[in-house]
């Protein structure tokens, strides 16, 4: 019954609270630095504080911190993937001013 | 077919063991999830292209959003993820009456969430800010601070930022949806949870409820920022 | 006794216990009533269409209704027959048995999954019946957002709804393939076909979401008039290419993945010899999923899509020619020195490795970016993608229906009308689809039924193809209905091969097995003395 992807493994309240303290502190962040004119960063640092939120949530809230490998690499590819399809789509859009169009365009 | 002491009741036939049945939903929920990933990956990937290309459109549109409102939402959903959670450590210990004492205040909270985006997106209706041909804007850059830009003096820009709106409220929307269905499978687990189908050997479909609504939860994670945050210094 | 034995056919005979079934080989059959059905409208469409081709101007019918044919034969053919074509049906049917498991890990799921296919599918068939769609299957904006008159938000929701049930396939798939293995059946013992469905699994999970939304997104457009991709309102029309290449190229190797393993299955034994190189085939299914997601734009090469992105498509068009190429040259290593025996599923095999490596090879053609402006959006496209979807995937589907067509009814079928009719089908294809790459190459552009004098000849060879097709395809479903009226009784493993399915009876009793099996042998071993050992009378 005790294997690593035991889903028995039972957390104490205080880390729940703990979480939960954290997701509200880097709410609160997030709000404060978008005040903040960091020009194109102030995107990069929303994204940041809340890609750290949703991983807190997925390591304590969801449980992927006590689960196997495979839920791990699950949880990594739906991530990975729109990461990736985000990066390619916008290659496309960041690249076409490279060349310059002839003048009637 | 009859069950014996190794094949209790909630175990399906065709699993050889509790522990199998439930790794399988779990696995089985996980990539239930991946795939949501990427059906809200499609959409944030358009936005993404959109903001890109008309930033300051999106920042003036955004700009129209209620900060406070979208603040208190965001703490709103952060606080029913935790009381979902402890929903799901209850489960764990068998406690019956505690998953149906966190489950129904995790629905108050959904509820307040839902409530007020409705009153959110009934403003937007009364300022004709809802996206289609009765869409109206009215550029106002002094209120906004923002800069007259090549952008900004574009004729279509209010074109521009209606496309802002679309993806408000067909993002919001369908993460909107989604609680509603995070709703209906809470009231599933109460009926359950009543009739005493739980215990801390089985409570698989609180466990799998509970995954789905962090991921909700994380969706809007996502959304408050890239929807109410674009532009407010 | 055959006669008394009960399976999963003769179980329960009635209605309600088809319909609520949870048996993944009913629902397996269920599923392939539907898509043939599916298949049945979009060959219709085809017929109707390549007879209006023979001539040069318009004959039959005016370009609105041949607008509405060519869409309506691609819609239902992609998204209603070869998608879920080999892993609705021989997947569902087998998947459980090829790993020693009673059943899918979600059997409901299974079920329902077959609802919403239909629920998806009776929309499309509405908005054929409501006066069709004239976008294509390829729903370009701003056309199917907003000029388009016909009916693109049926067809959209109908799509909508069918890539949830393919994904609730995928889901099962992949959960039954990490969890349900038999004792001893470890990752690299697993038939080539569980791989091919493993990896086409994980397509469906990370692709099919993306086109849901992007024609969801379509739908919402049309009916609210909001402009998400409308340029007149600053939405950007190569936005929803992008979002519908992100699927629809995978959505390729959804439909071929499936077929390769099919194929594997089938090599293996009409050669009597373990694939060659069997890691490198599993792994290779996988890196096609895996690279298949990063080359969408070169669909878009003439899109306005920027040079850069093309190069790097292109390139990564390239490198995913080599895990398939791989597959090629690793069965036919493994016909070389096997004991051949050319019955009719073998005969689809071979035929599947010769279209799809021209199906194959002329992609990568159409990936090479000058090439591609040439012959962009012309036939050769057309005839490249039939090689590998038809050439391909259909010649897959109905070699392994043959194959275990005696597992799943319990019947023969003739084996002289099979062979047959697989050689009318190989003719018929190539004389079809050979001539549209001349065309094509030629200048002949898609969907235009009005065309210069000069091009006939190629459609009246293409449009006589189609009518050899046909008889083919007509000739089958004969002898296969047939079959299961008169044909001959199967015994459990006619074709002498190597696999858990074939160590049941046939038909296969509702739990499969009796007692779990145990492997200790790997696949294809065609050394074993038990892939000779097949007892005419089933004891059970
Ligand atoms: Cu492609």
């Amino acid at each position: 019954m005790s294997s690593p992807s035991d889903h028995h493994h039972v957390m104490p309240v205080r880390t729940y609270l703990n979480v939960f303290g954290a997701l509200l502190v880097l709410t609160v962040l997030t709000v404060v630095v978008a005040f903040f004119d960091l020009g194109p960063l102030n995107v990069a640092v929303a994204v940041t504080i809340a890609s750290a939120k949703a991983y807190v949530v997925l390591l304590y809230f969801m449980h992927v911190r006590y689960s196997n490998r495979i839920i791990w690499l699950t949880a990594a590819a739906g991530f990975v993937w729109f990461v990736l399809m985000l990066a390619l789509t916008l290659s496309d859009y960041a690249t076409r001013g490279w060349l310059p169009y002839p003048e009637a365009w | 077919m009859s069950h014996d002491a190794s094949h209790p009741a909630h175990l399906a036939h065709h699993f050889d063991s509790p522990e199998q049945q439930n790794q399988s939903s779990s696995l089985g929920m996980w990539l239930f999830l991946a795939q949501e990933v990427m059906f809200f990956g499609g959409l944030f990937v358009a936005y993404a292209v959109y903001r890109f290309k008309y930033a300051d459109a999106f920042a003036v549109a955004s700009g129209h959003l209620s900060l406070f409102w979208g603040a208190v939402n965001t703490v709103v959903l952060i606080c029913s993820s935790l009381t979902m959670a402890l929903a799901v450590r209850c489960g764990q210990l068998g406690d019956k009456r505690g998953i149906i004492r966190y489950v129904v205040a995790t629905m108050i909270l959904a509820s307040v969430f839902l409530g007020i985006k409705g009153l959110e997106y009934a403003h937007k209706y009364e300022d004709q800010l809802v996206p289609g041909p009765q869409f109206e804007y009215v550029p106002d850059f002094d209120s906004y601070s923002v800069p007259v830009t090549a952008e900004t003096a574009d004729p279509n820009f209010a074109g521009h930022v209606q496309l802002f709106y679309s993806f408000y409220f067909v993002m919001t929307g369908l993460h909107a949806l989604h609680m509603v269905i995070g709703l209906g499978l809470m009231v599933w687990l109460i009926v359950k949870a009543a009739k005493n189908h739980f215990s801390s050997e089985y409570y698989t479909p609180v466990e799998m409820t509970g995954l789905y609504w962090h991921f909700v939860d994380i969706v809007w994670i996502f959304l408050f920022p890239l929807v109410y945050l674009v532009w407010r210094h | 006794m055959t006669k008394s034995r009960t399976h999963y056919l003769n179980v329960n005979h009635t209605v309600g216990s088809w319909l609520f079934t949870v048996d993944h080989k009913r629902i397996g059959l269920m599923y392939l009533g539907t898509i043939l059905f599916f298949f049945l409208l979009g060959g219709i469409a085809a017929v109707l269409f390549r007879v209006e081709l023979m001539t040069p101007g318009s004959t039959l019918m005016e370009s609105e209704t041949y607008n509405r044919l060519f869409t309506m034969h691609g819609i239902t053919m992609i998204f209603f027959f070869l998608v879920p074509s080999i892993p609705a049906v021989l997947g569902n049917f087998l998947l459980p048995i090829m790993l020693g498991a009673k059943d899918l890990a979600f059997p409901k799921l299974n079920l329902a999954s077959w609802y919403v296919f239909t629920i998806g599918g009776l929309l499309g068939l509405g908005s054929i019946i409501f006066g069709g769609v004239d976008t294509g299957w390829t729903f370009y904006t701003p056309y199917s957002s907003t000029y388009a008159n016909s009916q693109v938000i049926l067809a959209a929701l109908g799509i909508f709804i069918a890539g949830f049930a393919s994904i609730m396939t995928g889901l099962n798939f992949i959960v039954t393939i990490h969890k349900m293995r038999a004792p001893g059946l470890t990752w690299f013992r697993l038939p080539l076909f569980v791989w091919a469905h493993y990896a086409t699994s994980i397509i469906i999970i990370l692709g099919t979401p993306v086109i849901a939304i992007t024609i969801l997104l379509v739908a919402i457009e049309r009916i609210f008039q909001v402009g998400i991709f409308d340029p007149a309102l600053g939405g950007d029309p190569v936005l929803f290419q992008h979002l519908f290449w992100f699927y629809s190229h995978p959505a390729v190797y959804i439909m071929i993945l499936p077929g390769m393993g099919v194929i594997s299955e089938i090599i293996a034994c009409f050669s009597r010899k373990r694939i060659f190189g069997y890691k490198v085939v599993a792994m290779s299914s996988l890196a096609i999923a895996i690279l298949g997601f990063f080359v969408w734009g070169h669909h878009m090469f003439v899109s306005s899509q920027s040079m850069y992105a093309g190069m790097v498509f292109s390139i990564l068009s390239f490198l995913v020619a080599i895990p398939s190429a791989i597959k090629v040259f690793n069965w036919t290593a493994t016909l070389y020195g096997g004991s051949i025996k050319l019955d009719t599923p073998m005969l689809y095999a071979l035929g599947f490795i010769g279209l799809f490596t021209i199906g194959g090879l002329t992609g990568l053609f159409l990936a090479t970016m000058a090439i591609n402006i040439h012959v962009h959006d012309t036939y050769f496209v057309v005839a490249h993608f039939h090689y590998v979807m038809v050439g391909g995937m259909v010649m897959a589907f109905f070699g392994g229906l043959h194959f275990w067509w005696p597992k799943m009814t319990g019947r023969h079928f003739s084996e002289m009308l099979g062979r047959i009719t697989a050689v009318v089908i190989f003719i018929g294809f190539n004389l079809t689809f050979f001539p549209q790459f001349i065309v094509g190459y030629l200048g002949m552009p898609r969907r235009y039924h009005i065309y210069p004098e000069e091009f006939q000849i190629f459609h009246v060879l293409s449009t006589a193809g189609a009518a050899v097709l046909a008889v083919g395809y007509l000739l089958m479903a004969a002898y296969l209905f047939h079959s299961l009226i008169l044909g001959k009784r199967s015994s459990r493993n006619p074709w002498k091969a190597i696999g858990l399915e074939w160590t049941i009876p046939s038909p296969p009793p509702t739990e499969n097995f009796i007692d779990t099996p145990v492997v200790d042998y790997e696949a294809y071993d065609y050394s074993l003395e038990r892939a000779y050992e097949d007892d005419e009378e089933d004891h059970s």
